[in-house]
């Protein structure tokens, strides 16, 4: 997640001192990701050397200095609207490490790892749906939680479709070789095609 | 702590005979009290619509018991079975089946007007029930003169009139957007906040989470269960 552009972002809206930069980045994402001051006032200070911001005139009588955005500034704005977010770099994630590392151990009981994962998994999205259910109407507040509820809902199914591989591998420990087909040649040398 | 309004003690249900018999359902224990929802997962064949039958009083066990406020499915007559289904339990059906000739209103008014209620009164529950689902403009249009997603919330409707205090409902969101969706969860989620008992039948996990429980079948048995909190 970029603090950088999301600041940027912020400030097309007009100059903002870092402590107010703070509190709207915190009011737009529901408090889900909070922002210390400090972070936001070294991403300032590398946007400033990178020419995307300047100050906004000299400290106020409380010492604090505003910022807006250099026409540098305002391009790489609009640049990052118009791109697409790299969503194809798979991010290092202890759960999927966990299972890879499960199906390869014939002594770990993959299932039960599965159904306590899967337990924890849905009473989270129980919580989150009874937020949802007590939002009043704030659009931002509820695109953040969606996103959650979305993303916990996916890690149920990919979880759900593991266990049903499970099922119906004969070995119970990892999933059968026809399912997939493109990993069988340099993984599955202990096992011949499918035979069908 | 109140009553539970379903009760389901050791059931199993049996399809078929000799060769041929599939047990939908294996030694099944449950318990539903007023407020709560539960929702039930589980792969395709798991028996989950078996187990919503049985819960709502459309079959009956092979073995074990079903009760419903306290009235226990095997003892009763036909007659006062149908009694209690038609006061005590609404259903949403996998496969809607709304009674092609009769309007959105009728349909939903029908189960009120086979009890006993007037015609005037059951279209007025009807209506109010369509009013809570966002439909009031479809109260005098046919099942083949609405869109999939409208003739299934017209079956929420009629599974919600009048106060049943046994709400089951199996995969009702399948023809909905997903913010219809929500709109009809909502709406049953309200319905046991207000007191009633429900039963919903899903396939996503999304759809799991407005419940209190989440009960997961597999080959006809509960093999996990997740609550809230
Ligand atoms: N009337 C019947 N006669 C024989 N077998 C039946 C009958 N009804 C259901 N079954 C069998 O009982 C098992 C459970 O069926 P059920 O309809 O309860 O599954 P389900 O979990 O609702 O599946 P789905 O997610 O596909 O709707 C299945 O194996 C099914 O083939
Ligand atoms: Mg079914």
């Amino acid at each position: 997640m970029s603090v950088k552009d999301s600041l940027l972002a912020l400030l097309s809206d007009g100059p903002a001192y870092g402590a107010k930069l703070r509190a709207e980045f915190d009011r737009h994402t529901g408090g889900v990701w909070p922002l210390n001051v400090g972070q936001v006032y070294t991403t300032l200070a590398r946007l400033e050397r990178d020419g995307l911001v300047v100050a906004d005139g000299g400290p106020d009588p409380e010492g604090r200095i505003a910022y807006r955005l250099t026409p540098a500034g305002h391009a790489h704005v609009a640049q990052w609207w118009a791109s697409p977010v790299d969503r194809t770099e798979p991010a290092r994630d202890e759960l999927v490490l966990k299972l890879a590392l499960a199906v390869a151990d014939p002594s770990v009981d993959t299932r039960a790892v599965i159904q306590s994962q899967r337990s924890a998994g849905m009473a989270h999205l129980q919580r989150l749906t009874r937020m949802k259910v007590g939002l009043n109407g704030s659009l931002q507040d509820a695109v953040v939680l969606e996103h959650q509820l979305y993303a916990v809902e996916a890690e149920l199914r990919w979880l759900d479709h593991v266990e049903s591989f499970l099922r119906r591998s004969p070995a119970g420990s990892r999933p059968p070789a026809e399912q997939t087909p493109k990993l069988t040649t340099d993984l599955s040398t202990d096992r011949g095609p499918t035979d069908e | 702590m109140n009553e539970p309004i379903l009760t389901m003690v050791d059931v199993t249900r049996v399809h078929g005979t000799g060769e041929v018999v599939v047990r939908a359902l294996n030694g099944v224990s449950l318990e539903i009290h007023p407020g709560e929802l539960v929702a039930v997962m589980g792969p395709s064949g798991s028996g989950k619509s078996t187990l919503l039958n049985l819960a709502g009083a459309l079959d009956l066990p092979t073995s074990g018991t079903v009760s419903i406020d306290g009235q226990v499915t095997t003892a009763l007559r036909p007659n006062e079975l149908s009694a209690l289904r038609r006061r005590r339990v609404g259903v949403v059906f996998q496969d809607l089946n709304l009674i092609p000739s009769l309007t959105a209103a009728e349909n939903i008014g029908l189960p009120l007007e086979l009890d006993g209620r007037r015609v005037s009164e059951s279209r007025r529950a009807a209506l109010g029930a369509l009013r809570d689902l966002n439909l009031d403009e479809l109260a005098d249009r046919f099942p083949d003169q609405m869109s999939g997603g409208q003739q299934q919330r017209v079956a929420i409707a009629r599974a919600l009139v009048g106060d049943r205090r046994l709400v089951l409902a199996d995969e009702p969101t399948g023809a909905l957007d997903s913010v219809t969706g929500d709109g009809v969860l909502a709406v049953l989620r309200a319905r046991c906040d207000a007191g009633a008992a429900g039963m919903l039948v899903t396939h996503e996990s999304r759809h799991a989470g407005w419940a209190d429980r989440v009960i997961y079948l597999h080959d006809g048995r509960i093999v996990d269960e997740t609550t809230a909190r």
